[in-house]
């Protein structure tokens, strides 16, 4: 894709950080309300085709390369998993809550009822969102980011 | 009789997804028909979530007055259908590039004029 | 709980979870060197077989096991996803595993040219743990989501060789096939959990009525897995898929497509296991019905596999039709354990079925990893272009001549045994069929033979002159398939006893599958 005008590029600049500000704000809030991390991270990836429509799949390649991206997605599916693997190490079963009630990290025991949300809660459940929002982020990009650049281009894969 | 317009919906959209993916000769339009009949399997198990009187399982907002827990709704076919959502994406992800790289190579969207494994 | 307990406890989890661990860590792994790469592939896979094998003496000896993700305890409502694991679960991920360690040991040196190969292992340890999934969920909905992951990560690795139209063509055809599959495979979920607010086969097995809405679930949920098994008439991607994928992936996705065929097994004999007796109309009973009908169906895929072979040029879908054609004994099988359920010859033929997805994996596994080779070494498909190999193909021809007696089965090979069996057992349901399935196996002797001549006699092609042997770990690879063959066929009874037989019983006492979860509660 080639790059669009000013006005374009004008608006998608200030959109765009309000675009990671709400991605990032579903995935921490992810057990606490309707969202988690494969929403957020599909909020943060459209906010990524943005500016991928905005100034071109060239412009986006020169900033990340695709492999770095590929990367980051290994990374969260690794993190994933090895969180689930703890569960076995901690609590003596695979994907095992180790770390609710136990006053760590997201370690706070919500109470029941019509109460505030507290973010300090859930466990390990946060945290897989975080390994989730960025594989997804990663993972969708990569795959807008490539296709947008194989259409654009007249002899790819060659 | 107004309950049963989401599953009349449903079978609708299977029908129509399923004729776009057999009978439509264009590649992508046979994706869009795959498409149709993801959303209308998701149609119908959102369809099958809802309760009469129930309220969101978010202990957090719950409104005043509810019985908790009984009152509240198993978030299962929610969660089912989010899942199916996740894997149509790859799945979408995956046709479009083999369609892309199809059209590279034989630069037609015809399925009649690219069918090499016939005999 | 000592040590080895609370392993052979978790190995239920583990299975899944190191080969998707390895399939994630395998683009940071191949940064380093190609060859560590190889190793890692090879060395995780053999963890898991280890895994398999600590699982299945514990299995066989103190019946099946349940494992439950982020709890200790099943608690109401039944929304966790849990693991139930007896003698059939462990009999497919054995060939699952044996499957795929072949298929890294023979894409050691077959793919060593190619590029992209950090995510071809990615891809095909994701196969491989979806069809351990699959073999091993008690759930579902777990089910579906293990049957989309194979048929995605399959696809991609039929496209492995994207320069060709007809890899894309067939990939292609396999997502659209098995997506549109899968998703009538979460109708039929949604249908279940509707009805009895449960995802569980246990609890839905128990509760089952055979409503109209269940009728509707079971035509969708064997459709479809028939098809993902390549029953005919909807075999026609078996043979585009298995023969434009490289062999070590046609493998894989091998195990995949077996992994259908158990959650054809399962969903009759487990999932409706409570109502195959119950009659439907005019005095019929439901699994006379659903038997005869599978029956029917298989005879089509063995007459169209031995038929659609017998035309062929390219020699790997050759296979292909070969393999439909090895689907239909395993349904026959099955159909006639359904339509005599209660007879002691069912039990014989679903013996023969059960040994026969093992002998089927090894046998067509082998005569595709020989294809391979010759497409290796000469770059050629079809068999006009192939001749007189033999002169310097010495192990492969040998390799090449076990695989086709077995797949004919002759003795004293592998494919003999469970094809006797289910003669033996067939004859007794109705003689005409085993008749016919007796002529196909003579007919695909005969069609063998003819390529065996084709490819390895024959005279010598000029541009065939300087062709060498397969590298060694290809040749390995084809050894340790066609030693099992040898072994299996030389020893039917440590196998029938040991493994198949335990696996029957899981199927028939589906009564234990239920209560070992419903009891426990």
């Amino acid at each position: 894709m080639t790059e669009m005008t000013r006005i374009v590029k004008t608006i998608a600049n200030i959109l765009f950080p309000f675009t990671m500000i709400f991605g990032l704000y579903i995935i921490t809030h992810g057990h606490l309300t309707p969202g988690g991390g494969f929403q957020g991270g599909a909020v943060i990836a459209s906010g990524c085709a943005l500016l991928l429509v905005t100034y071109g799949s060239r412009w986006v390649l020169t900033r990340i390369k695709e492999k770095r991206l590929a990367a980051f997605e290994s990374m969260g599916a690794i993190g994933f998993i090895t969180i689930a693997l703890l569960g076995i190490v901690f609590s003596m079963v695979f994907f095992g809550n180790f770390l609710a009630g136990s006053n760590l990290l997201f370690g706070n025991v919500p109470a029941t009822g019509s109460t505030l949300a507290d973010l300090n809660t859930g466990g390990v459940l946060p945290l897989m969102n975080f390994a989730v929002g960025v594989k997804v982020i990663a993972g969708l990009f990569v795959i807008i980011l490539i296709m947008s650049y194989a259409s654009s281009i007249k002899e790819w894969g060659q | 009789m107004i309950q049963y317009i989401p599953f009349i919906a449903v079978v609708c959209m299977i029908f129509i997804g399923l004729y776009a993916a057999m009978f439509r000769r264009n590649l992508i339009k046979i994706v869009i028909g795959i498409t149709i009949i993801e959303s209308g399997v998701n149609l119908f198990l959102i369809t099958l979530g809802y309760r009469e009187g129930g309220v969101a399982p978010i202990y957090t907002s719950l409104p005043s007055g509810t019985v908790y827990p009984e009152q509240m709704v198993l978030p299962v076919p929610q969660a089912l259908t989010l899942t199916s959502i996740v894997i149509g994406v790859a799945v979408l992800a995956l046709m479009l590039s083999l369609v892309m790289h199809i059209y590279k190579k034989y630069e037609t969207l015809d399925v009649q004029e690219m069918r090499r494994l016939k005999e | 709980m000592t040590y080895l307990e609370a392993l052979i406890q978790h190995s239920v989890a583990l299975i899944i979870a190191v080969p998707l661990l390895s399939a994630f860590l395998m683009p940071l792994v191949s940064r380093v060197h190609p060859i560590l790469r190889n190793i890692f592939a090879l060395l995780m896979l053999t963890v898991t077989g280890c895994f398999i094998g600590l699982l299945t003496t514990d299995v066989l000896a103190n019946g099946p096991r349940i494992y439950i993700f982020g709890a200790k305890e099943l608690t109401l409502p039944l929304v966790r996803i849990l693991f139930e694991v007896d003698g059939i679960n462990v009999f497919m991920a054995i060939i699952t595993i044996i499957l795929a360690i072949i298929a890294v040991i023979y894409s050691w040196s077959f793919l060593d040219k190619q590029d992209g190969l950090d995510k071809y292992y990615t891809l095909l340890l994701l196969v491989v743990t979806s069809a351990l999934g699959m073999e091993m969920t008690g759930d579902v909905f777990n089910f579906f989501v293990f049957l989309e992951i194979s048929c995605i990560a399959s696809c991609a690795l039929i496209a492995f060789w994207i320069a060709e139209g007809e890899a894309l063509e067939a990939a292609f055809k396999y997502i659209v096939i098995s997506s549109v599959g899968a998703l009538f495979v979460l109708f039929a979920v949604g249908i279940f959990y509707a009805q009895y607010n449960a995802l569980n086969i246990a609890t839905i097995a128990q509760a089952i009525q055979f409503s109209f809405l269940d009728k509707i679930a079971l035509i969708l949920l064997v459709v479809v897995l028939g098809m993902k098994a390549g029953l005919a008439p909807m075999h026609m991607w078996l043979p585009d898929a298995y023969g434009r994928a490289p062999p070590s992936v046609t493998l894989v996705i091998m195990s995949a497509t077996l992994a259908s065929f158990y959650g054809v097994l399962r969903i009759l004999f487990t999932l409706y296991g409570n109502i195959l007796p119950t009659s439907i109309r005019f005095d019929l009973p439901l699994n006379v019905v659903l038997g005869w009908i599978l029956i029917v169906l298989a005879v089509v895929s063995i007459l169209i596999g031995v038929i659609m072979a017998l035309i062929q040029s390219d020699l790997m879908r050759l296979i292909g039709y070969a393999a439909v054609a090895e689907v239909g004994y395993m349904f026959l099988a099955i159909g006639t354990t359904i339509a005599a359920l209660g007879a002691p010859y069912a039990t014989v033929a679903l013996h023969g079925g059960i040994l026969h997805v093992l002998n089927d994996a090894l046998d067509i596994g082998l005569l595709f990893l020989v294809a391979g080779a010759i497409y290796y070494v000469t770059k050629k498909r079809s068999l006009d272009d192939i001749g007189g190999l033999a002169r310097t193909m010495k192990f492969t021809t040998v390799f090449f001549i076990i695989g086709l007696l077995a797949v004919a089965g002759m003795p004293p090979l592998n494919g003999f045994t469970s094809k006797f069996l289910i003669y033996e057992s067939v004859y007794q349901l109705n003689p005409i069929l085993s008749i016919i399935a007796l002529l196909c196996s003579i007919l695909m002797l005969a069609i063998f033979i003819k390529v065996l001549y084709a490819t390895f006699f024959g005279p010598e092609l000029p541009e065939l002159k300087d062709v060498k042997e397969a590298p060694k770990s290809m040749l390995l690879a084809m050894g340790i398939v066609a030693g099992l063959a040898i072994f299996i066929g030389l020893f039917p009874n440590l196998f029938l006893d040991s493994l198949v037989k335990p696996a029957a019983d899981a199927l028939l006492n589906h009564t234990q599958y239920i209560t070992t979860i419903v009891g426990g509660i």
